[in-house]
């Protein structure tokens, strides 16, 4: 990356600012491909912009990001995203 | 636009530091989306300043420059002369800031770019408080919902931001919700191509602000403009139209539903509901929507 000589404080672009997300998480989406009709409304409404979408529109879940919000599992018309519960982390 | 033509790039990065479930994020990536990555963002004081991250990362992909609450407006002034001196015509200043910083604080240095026709976009999102800096009501707040500083409700009804903004005569101005994407997406695909100040507000019901469920965002968004508590509309060069449900609303081709399918939902009306209803002021947030509609028929309702 370029870097600029520039006497005051800048800030890099980088994924993952904040860590990785992931771990604020209490509630995990699952998708089920086979009920996807690919319509990509979790893709745009997703706030994490944590739903890839793939060149055939399929999408899927980026855990290490997913927030956990469940506006996805909300607004798909078909249901094919449903929340669970996350499995306490080992230690 | 159909969701599938939106551009995939994204220009907002994961691992940022919003919340759960916020609105500002989705209309921050919709709005990016649309503009491309040569934009340039002046941000005051707002959520987005958080949602930046730390020092020395950034989660933006494109410049942002930040400036003091007041001074969105003036700041982007400045950016869209400096580029304008060094001949850079394809870069999009746009200023993007919460409605604190539109409605309150920022709306002098607003109106004195309008005034002083500056080429650049606005964007407000109206997160209707000051949620950054922890739910504290703004000329946004609506009637007799709860802050951290109106306690028992606030007493005011809140103000029309747009329709001060109308009166700049600029050559566009749009309010618009994150619930409606392909609306926001043409919007700001719209204001991109006009020269001159543009102005657009959105529509973001925040999570933790509102006191509703974190997965309800957009659907909340959806209901405002429902029950007609926000309104969909776009002024290019004076001419003014109402979009999509707006439209119908407008039209008397739909019925309205009740604000109280708006409100019971959020726990910053919950006072409203518990230990008992309270008709009165149920009442009068009902009739100032009416009013409301009445008026804009009137004024902007084809005669």
């Amino acid at each position: 990356m370029k870097k600029y000589p520039v006497e005051t404080s800048l800030s890099y672009p980088k994924k993952g600012a904040m860590g990785k997300t992931g771990s604020w998480r209490v509630f995990k989406p699952i998708l089920d491909k086979k009920k996807c009709v690919k319509c990509l409304r979790c893709w745009i409404f997703c706030p994490e912009g944590s739903i890839h979408r793939e060149k055939d529109d399929s999408v899927s879940i980026d855990y290490d990001f997913c927030k956990g919000c469940g506006v996805c599992a909300n607004e798909c018309n078909v249901k094919a995203i449903i929340m669970e519960r996350e499995e306490a982390k080992k230690k | 636009m159909a969701l599938k033509d939106f551009p995939v790039d994204e220009c907002l990065l994961q691992g940022n530091a919003s919340c759960p479930g916020c609105p500002a994020t989705v209309g921050l990536r919709m709005v990016l989306k649309a503009l491309g990555k040569k934009t340039f963002l002046v941000v005051p004081a707002c959520c987005t300043a958080v949602i930046e991250s730390l020092y020395p990362h950034t989660s933006f992909d494109v410049p942002v420059m930040n400036i003091a609450f007041e001074a969105a407006a003036a700041g982007a002034s400045g950016v869209e002369a400096a580029l304008r001196q060094q001949g850079r015509s394809d870069i999009t200043v746009a200023a993007w800031a919460g409605d604190g910083g539109t409605y309150d604080i920022g709306l002098q240095a607003l109106s004195g770019a309008l005034e002083r026709g500056t080429n650049f976009i606005y964007i407000c999102y109206n997160n209707q408080i000051y949620s950054n800096t922890g739910i504290q009501r703004s000329g946004a707040t609506p009637y007799a919902a709860w802050t951290t500083t109106t306690v028992s409700g606030k007493t005011e009804f809140r103000k029309e931001m747009g329709e001060i903004v109308l009166a700049h005569h600029i050559p566009y101005v749009a309010q618009t919700c994150i619930s409606y994407p392909e609306d926001l997406y043409g919007k700001i695909q719209k204001a991109k191509s006009i020269k001159g100040p543009k102005y657009i507000e959105i529509l973001a019901p925040c999570p933790p602000g509102w006191r509703f469920s974190m997965d309800k965002t957009i659907e909340m968004g959806r209901l405002a403009v429902d029950t007609g508590a926000w309104s969909l509309w776009e002024c290019e060069n004076d001419v003014m139209t109402f979009n999509g449900k707006s439209k119908l609303l407008l039209e008397k081709k739909v019925a309205r539903k009740p604000i109280e399918d708006w409100i019971k939902y959020q726990g910053r009306f919950s006072h409203l509901f518990k230990p008992e209803r309270d008709e009165e002021r149920l009442k009068a947030i009902e009739e100032h929507t009416d009013h409301l509609w009445e008026r804009y028929r009137k004024c902007y309702g084809k005669i």
